[in-house]
């Protein structure tokens, strides 16, 4: 019996501590759902990127089968007689051959995998890519194709049914007869005979992947070790995993970017919190130090609250995982597991619960909330009774905030972090100079407040002198309901400069490296797709064509833990080499004697150290070729990186005379339509040419970039939502507490209006302090993305652009609606009988 | 001055009740009344009525030969600026003022500002013993001092009538009869009549006269021992 009369004692003593708040539900559902909002997106974020990289490795390990190692290539391939000798390694049980195409098929904007494969072989290793179907000899067919359900579906097409895929600018016939599982494998996939794709698609004599099973014994690192120094160069031998980590590697900077902005979120919701949590502990002072009076203990108090904030927490994070996980679901089925990176696009995917992710999103939730009312139940605790008692101390707790020290730490130690370099590729203490900035800035608030609000002229209208006295008066409350505000505007702002200052450097760039009046490629993004020497001609010789710039795409491993980057050849200008080029720094000056010009992507630059005036080899069509680096350049369309070789340059390394774009400078006063139908009309197989404007290339960009941004704006927009949430929340509190004062002006003589009037301009000058720090703080953050966070994240330069109008909008609008929360919140308190309010004690 | 006839007040809800029936009152000019009653008998409600800020169910209440039930309410509002002053129970000094700016509240209402409203400022503040104390922040004040203050805030203007709810009810009785007097003092300096709403009958016999509130209606009386 005795232990039950504890529990009810200690049961009382928490309701004697949190009875008033649970009074206003309303402010307690504001933070619950602050909460919510910032654990769902965070959830749903990991979940969609865990699903992504999942499904990837999925469809990675299924290409690849039992193998224990791989022999992997550039597109372009590798001599096939390198498999005789791999294969023939006593050490080797099984070689499997892969020829690997990305196809064009006709009619169709993305690529197809085709993968050609020796059934016989591939059926010791890869089961799953072993057609079904067909009769006997269908899969050693040259011309039929096996596709996996994706693919049939995507193409529209079904057994009997035959695929066009483009072959330079020819057209080959695939019949479809039957059917492929390769059950992990969540893209459209096509299987074929690997001579019939070596033939039909152009690859004789090339391979671009030979899958290896060892005998059993044999040591897969030494047998790497061996077979790798006798590879040609630009060919490696890693186990299957390599794929998988290169590709989710370059993808992680763009994962780990939206887990943190997503993670901003939480933060306001944090800082809600620490708003609701600091303005109800000061409504309730005189009541809390009642029952310190009555005998409570200052640890009693204090874990009370904290305990009060772990269940609000608790709440909102379980609200959020339920949340997260609808998010998450809808987000897959109807945008797929890409979220708008571009290294996913395509893949299917299914969701499934990931319990850890949920147990740390569900304790960073408690943990927000905790950490945001820390402050506040430290302050009740800390409070003398007696004076806390008396009306008017409210202002001694918030006194203790307007403290230099704090705020001067966290702001210099965010500038250090700042000139950090990144953590293994990660930006890491970019994000800390961030979070650190915006601390600082927020602890800095209340001083900033009272010299500002000091500062304030008194008008002569009653209202807004009373507002202007009383934010002079008691500048504390006002400036903690700003902390959520602050710090969702600041983010909103900085985001709204990168994004800016991205978007007008990618508009300018886009100027740069589209001169030409019109552009032909040949198959999309395609290896099938390409443009002869003779259709080359063709084009030139056309009418009206003054110059045609031809572009041959090919890629280069460099470095077997990530994805090859590309190689672009185009001619250079022999007098000026960087026309065309929107180069970075100065370019060093070209010596006799050197070897040929290589211009490298600032992504290039950054990943493998390529420095002006550095001599650098690089695989070149299985041989090691020596090259000077000329400069860098600035590119945004490759985020594995790219170099720019001269095509005359390239030519007599490789033989290659292949292109698959070209540029057309036409004569002055030629239409462009003229020249299109031309192309159509008399450059052999010109009907499957893609021709292009620049305006349209240029706008399709834009869009691109601007789905891209997408999910971050609506990451940022939900900031901003619970940010004004906060300030709500915070007016609604405050204007509460002041109902007996309101009371007090109603009875002396105060008009309803003038108390809204007064309430509304207490909204507009603490909205528009809250705006202008917010903004400030966030130009500096802003100068962190763009210089810290997005040059060691993706290697991106970008100059700053300040989208002022856009800004000045967000800001008008920002305020009049905190304007209209305050007056509401106003019109709430006086809805009641706040006449008799006069009468209230607390 | 204050003339009241058949008032009555209901309060409807889930739990209807009839508060008071058939109040008749005049209060002259000058005139300082106190009105006594048990806790809940509607004696806040009364004075609430004659504020304006509470509309009668029936009856009529004439300020000035003013009709308050025919005014809208923003002239009862402008009514309460001009002519009224009020002292609380809980004094309701604006803690983020000074005790100058709280005095000066009803000046500024009134759109009396410069130095004129500077010296009636401090003629009130001096009227109530407080002339040093003009610049203090409320928090630094005694109870007592506090309540001086809203008696100062209360006569600034000049009303023709001050309510007086309870204003010694958070005090001790020392200090009580001291804020009693200075109020008494204060009114019939000023010229202003007052009503003075008290459980205490100490605090009554400050007034000239005494009533007590009932549900029968308002009954001017003796206080007993």
């Amino acid at each position: 019996m005795e232990a039950t009369g504890q529990s009810v004692a200690s049961v009382s003593r928490l309701r004697a501590i949190t009875g008033a708040w649970i009074e206003h539900k309303g402010r307690m559902v504001v933070s619950v759902v602050a909460i919510a909002l910032g654990v769902a997106l965070g959830y749903a974020v990991q979940l969609i990127n865990e699903v992504a990289v999942s499904e990837f490795t999925q469809a990675v390990q299924t290409l690849a089968g039992e193998a224990d190692l791989v022999v992997r290539g550039p597109h372009a391939g590798f001599d096939e007689r390198l498999y005789a000798e791999i294969a023939a390694d006593p050490q080797v049980a099984v070689a499997s051959p892969v020829v690997e195409v990305d196809a064009h098929v006709v009619g169709h904007d993305e690529t197809l995998k085709v993968i050609g494969i020796d059934v016989f072989r591939a059926g010791l290793i890869q089961p799953d890519l072993v057609p079904q179907g067909g009769d006997a000899i269908d899969s050693l067919r040259d011309d039929v194709v096996f596709l996996n359900a994706l693919a049939a579906d995507w193409l529209k097409v079904k057994v009997g049914d035959t695929i066009a895929v483009q072959v330079g600018l020819s057209q080959v016939g695939l019949r479809v007869a039957g059917t492929v599982h390769a059950g992990g494998y969540r893209l459209p996939l096509a299987v074929m005979d690997i001579a019939g794709a070596q033939w039909r698609l152009e690859r004789l004599g090339r391979l671009t992947r030979i899958d290896l099973r060892l005998r059993p014994g044999a040591s897969a690192e030494a047998f790497r070790r061996r077979i790798g120094a006798k590879l040609p160069a630009g060919v490696v031998i890693v186990p299957p995993q390599a794929s998988v980590d290169s590709t989710t590697r370059l993808s992680r900077s763009y994962r780990v970017n939206l887990n943190v902005l997503a993670l901003v979120a939480l933060f306001t919701g944090g800082l809600l919190v620490f708003s609701a949590q600091a303005l109800a502990v000061v409504r309730r002072r005189p009541y809390l130090s009642l029952l310190r009076v009555l005998g409570l203990e200052r640890s009693a108090v204090s874990r009370g609250l904290l305990v009060e904030a772990a269940a609000i927490g608790a709440v909102g994070a379980g609200i959020g995982l339920v949340l997260g996980y609808g998010i998450a679901q809808l987000v897959l089925r109807f945008m797929g597991p890409d979220l708008g990176s571009g290294f996913f696009r395509g893949l299917a995917a299914h969701l499934t619960l990931e319990p850890i992710s949920a147990l740390v999103f569900f304790a960073l939730g408690v943990a927000v909330a905790v950490l945001g009312s820390m402050t506040a139940a430290r302050e009740a605790a800390r409070a003398d009774p007696a004076r806390a008692l008396k009306a008017g101390d409210e202002q001694r707790a918030f006194a203790r905030l307007e403290r230099i020290a704090p705020g001067a730490v966290f702001v210099g130690a965010g500038v250090v972090a700042a000139f950090a370099p990144a953590i293994d590729g990660l930006p890491i203490f970019g994000y800390v100079a961030i979070a650190f900035l915006l601390i600082g800035t927020i602890l800095f608030i209340p001083r900033i407040a009272r010299l500002v609000f000091g500062a304030l002229p008194v008008p002569h209208r009653p209202s807004a002198a009373l507002a202007v006295l009383q934010l002079r008066g008691a500048p504390g409350q006002a400036t903690v309901s700003l902390a959520s505000i602050v710090a969702s505007v600041s983010l909103l702002v900085a985001m709204a400069i990168m994004v800016g200052s991205f978007r007008e450097s990618l508009d300018a760039w886009l100027g740069r490296i589209l001169p030409a009046d019109l552009y032909v490629r040949a198959g999309a993004w395609s290896d099938t797709g390409y443009l002869s020497p003779e259709a080359q001609q063709a084009l030139a010789r056309l009418p009206g064509v003054k110059r045609v710039d031809f572009v041959r795409r090919q890629e280069i491993l460099l470095d077997p833990d990530r994805p090859p980057v590309a190689l672009l050849v185009r001619s250079l200008d022999d007098t000026d080499p960087t026309r065309g080029l929107p180069l970075v720094g100065k370019p060093f000056p070209a010596r006799p004697g050197d070897p040929p010009e290589l211009w490298v992507s600032e992504i290039a630059a950054d990943i493998y150290g390529f420095r002006p005036g550095r001599i650098v080899d690089i695989p070149l069509a299985g041989r090691i070729r020596r090259f000077r680096i000329a400069g860098v350049w600035r590119d945004y369309g490759r985020q594995q990186g790219a170099l720019v070789l001269d095509r005359d340059t390239y030519v007599a390394l490789t033989g290659d005379r292949k292109v698959n774009d070209g540029g057309l400078f036409l004569a002055a006063g030629t239409p462009r339509e003229t020249v299109a139908r031309l192309v159509a009309q008399r450059v052999p197989g010109g009907d499957r040419l893609e021709i292009t404007l620049p305006a349209d290339i240029r706008s399709r960009s834009l869009r691109t970039f601007d789905r891209t941004f997408a999910v971050t704006y609506a990451l940022e927009a939900v900031a901003l939502v619970i940010g004004l949430m906060g300030l709500s929340a915070s007016f609604g509190s405050l204007v509460l507490a002041r109902r007996r004062e309101f009371g007090m002006l109603r009875h002396i003589g105060f008009t309803r209006r003038q108390v809204g009037l007064m309430l509304a301009a207490e909204g507009a000058i603490v909205s528009a302090l809250g705006l202008a720090v917010g903004s400030a703080v966030g130009w500096v953050i802003s100068l962190v993305l763009i210089y810290v966070v997005n040059r060691q994240s993706f290697h991106w330069s970008m100059d700053l652009h300040v989208p002022w109008l856009p800004l000045i909008a967000f800001t008008a609008v920002m305020l009049v609606l905190a304007c209209v929360t305050a007056a509401a919140s106003g019109r709430q308190a006086m809805s009641g009988d706040v006449v008799r309010a006069v009468k209230e004690d607390w | 001055m204050l003339r009241i006839r058949s008032l009555a007040k209901h309060y409807d809800g889930p739990r209807p009740r009839t508060v008071f029936t058939g109040i008749d009152f005049d209060l002259a000019a000058g005139e300082y009344v106190a009105i006594m009653g048990e806790s809940g008998i509607g004696k806040s409600t009364l004075l609430n009525l004659i504020a304006g800020l509470d509309a009668p169910d029936a009856g009529s209440i004439a300020l000035d030969g003013v009709m308050l039930s025919g005014l809208s309410d923003d002239a009862l509002t402008l009514t309460r600026r001009e002519k009224m002053g009020f002292v609380f129970q809980a004094f309701h000094v604006l803690p983020y003022l000074t005790v100058a700016q709280n005095v000066a509240l009803p000046l500024m209402l009134l759109g009396r500002g410069g130095p004129d409203a500077d010296e009636r400022v401090a003629a009130a503040l001096a009227s109530v013993g407080l002339a040093d104390r003009a610049t203090s922040p409320p928090r630094e004040l005694s109870g007592g001092e506090l309540q001086r203050v809203a008696i100062a805030r209360a006569l600034v203007h000049e009303p023709q009538l001050v309510l007086a709810d309870e204003p010694t009810g958070n005090l001790d009785p020392e200090t009580a009869a001291q804020v009693l007097a200075l109020l008494r003092d204060s009114l019939k300096a000023s010229g202003a009549s007052g009503i003075l709403v008290t459980h205490s009958r100490a605090a009554a016999r400050t007034a000239d006269r005494v009533f007590t509130l009932t549900a029968a209606g308002l009954r001017a009386g003796e206080i007993g021992g």
